[in-house]
């Protein structure tokens, strides 16, 4: 699925459709190279200059690759954990132990769905109280069992319910900030497509935070922002561009440690390549954070965090 | 998020009071005189409405006479996105907060005595951009928190704030993990920190340190929260019961451990440090 901005490219995309896939005469086949010449240079340029709310559009595309699909293509095994021991179990947060080659670590990250059956059931990737409270529980054993910790973040926000009110959204995402800057473990958080405020620096405290090069991160959605600062849903790209969402953005603030370049035409369009380039990233970022002692990687973890905002 | 002004209550009575003697209460429009208002540090004597103070104010209702020493009184906001949106510049905004405060951030600094106590106290101003949580004032409770964890005192937080401020993005942002990460350090050295909730106390301030608390306190009525009641209704599509994330309700459901009276806010805490031993 094209998306509005990539209007040239869905052009291309018919003429080339509209070409016999058989039997093309020696002109047919000089078009088809050329317009498929066309449709990998416009993609190129269009991606190389996406303005920030286009690339709102892309971290939200349908078809982007999604907690399910990083859990499948990097990790040999994975054993899902279920539950907060309190409650219930939250199915917008997925959580267990994986394998990436030689790593044991504990996964755990915002899930969305495919499909509206799929995303009633994982409530879009908003998270209840009782999802942060598994996280921390998984956490608390990733520490005990001497694991790494890999979150992946993707979710518009924390669910804006009142149940979710009534059994401690707030309390639920604080006690994550807070415990999580003092878990005896390396942490190492990827933004994969929406990093939606509180709901995502719930499972976003690390001691790395790595960014796909399409997905954003925000203290609250443009459209929030707009509504409120501009009193006008519309300007929400307006709000994307003030807010300062993108990864390239968020590592000059740097807030990001490191970005990982998705292919040509964002990440929904070749995941095999984009988790390729995330699995070299991650491994040389588990090499480094097992390697530190625990008191150095606490120290440094609270000095991250101490720096920003600080002039 | 979102900060209010307070609407002035018509004056529908025949008999219009006296501007310079008398003011009404916003909530059940009580005519009360202002050397009583004042009295009560702004509480009505009718209906019990705790109205929003000023920082300053509420250091004078916490601290001893004499005993307040501010810390970091300079910091003040920097711009850090360069900011502007379909009002202006965030830049304007600040210098309009500061003129109209008196004060260089939304949270006030420092450390006094509570009945001859020992504390650390940050105390955030609503007037200042609705209390918000930005860049510096992030630092301004860390930097408390570790002068705290120096000095071994309990730290005090007194909350009133709409969340986190959006003029500055992530920076605001990743304060609630800043603010966080120096509680979790108190929490390891066994220094008391108590979360006093004041109206409002919402948003990314509600989901870091306010509600990290060894000790929670609110005062009647406050609003206490993440999500904004507006968002919920329509994402629920239901009406809300008028006490939903008031201070009574998060009693009932377990998140906080007190409600006191403004009067009784400065004994209650004192009282409570009483039992920690150094």
């Amino acid at each position: 699925m094209n998306l509005e901005f990539e209007k040239a490219i869905t052009e291309l995309d018919e003429k080339i459709a509209a070409l016999p896939t058989q039997d093309r005469t020696p002109a047919q086949a000089a078009d088809f190279e050329k317009l498929q010449k066309a449709r990998e240079t416009g993609l190129k340029e269009l991606y190389s200059t996406l303005t920030p709310w286009q690339t709102v559009q892309v971290a939200r595309h349908p078809e982007r690759p999604l907690i399910q699909d990083f859990i499948a293509g990097l990790f040999s095994e994975f054993i899902e954990l279920h539950g907060d021991r309190l409650f219930g179990d939250d199915h917008a947060i997925v959580g267990g132990f994986a394998t990436l080659d030689a790593w044991r670590v504990m996964v755990i990250g915002h899930q969305k769905g495919r499909g509206i059956d799929d995303n009633l059931k994982f409530n879009f990737g908003m998270a209840r109280p009782e999802g942060y409270r598994k996280a921390m529980r998984l956490m608390h054993m990733a520490e005990k069992f001497r694991v790494p910790v890999v979150c992946f973040i993707d979710t518009p926000g924390a669910y804006p319910g009142a149940d979710a009110e009534e059994r401690g959204q707030a309390e639920a995402i604080a006690r994550n900030l807070m415990e999580m800057s003092a878990l005896k473990t390396p942490i190492i958080v990827v933004v994969t497509g929406e990093g939606g405020s509180g709901g995502a620096l719930g499972i976003g405290v690390g001691d790395v935070l790595l960014m796909l090069s399409n997905a954003v991160y925000s203290v609250i959605s443009p459209e929030g922002c707009a509504s409120i600062l501009w009193r006008d849903g519309t300007k929400a790209p307006e709000a994307a561009t003030a807010l300062k969402i993108t990864a390239q953005a968020l590592l000059k603030l740097k807030v990001v440690d490191e970005i990982i370049a998705e292919p040509v035409g964002g990440a929904h369009r070749d995941p095999q390549t984009a988790i390729a380039t995330l699995r070299k990233s991650l491994i040389r970022n588990l090499d480094r954070l097992t390697h530190t002692s625990t008191g150095k990687l606490l120290n440094r973890r609270f000095e991250k965090y101490a720096r920003i905002g600080s002039y | 998020m979102g900060w209010f002004t307070k609407k002035q209550a018509p004056a529908a009575s025949v008999e219009q009071p006296k501007q310079d003697i008398w003011t009404q209460c916003p909530a059940c429009k009580a005519h009360v005189s202002k050397e009583e208002w004042d009295k009560t540090f702004k509480v009505c004597p009718r209906c019990n409405f705790h109205e929003r103070i000023t920082a300053r104010e509420r250091v004078d209702l916490l601290i001893d006479p004499k005993t307040f020493t501010e810390l970091y009184p300079k910091i003040k906001p920097s711009d850090p996105l360069g900011f502007v949106d379909g009002k202006g510049r965030y830049a304007d905004k600040i210098e309009e907060a500061r003129q109209k405060t008196g004060m260089n951030e939304s949270v006030l600094t420092g450390y006094g005595r509570m009945n001859r106590i020992k504390v650390a106290l940050a105390v955030m101003d609503f007037r200042f951009l609705g209390g918000s949580l930005a860049g510096s004032t992030g630092e301004k409770i860390l930097l408390t928190s570790t002068y705290a964890l120096k000095h071994r005192l309990p730290y005090i937080i007194v909350s009133a704030s709409g969340g986190a401020r959006m003029h500055e993005g992530i920076i605001s942002l990743m304060q609630m993990a800043k603010t966080c990460a120096g509680i979790a350090r108190l929490q390891e050295a066994n220094i008391p920190f108590i979360s006093i909730l004041t109206d409002p106390t919402t948003g990314g301030v509600s989901a870091s340190f306010a509600m990290v608390g060894d000790i929670h306190i609110a005062e009647p009525g406050a609003l206490i929260g993440f999500a904004g009641r507006r968002v919920i209704e329509e994402t629920i599509k239901q009406k809300l019961p008028d006490d939903f994330q008031k201070a009574e309700y998060l009693l009932d459901h377990g998140f906080i451990d007190l409600i006191v009276r403004r009067d009784q806010m400065k004994n209650t805490i004192a009282s409570l440090l009483k039992y920690y031993r150094r």
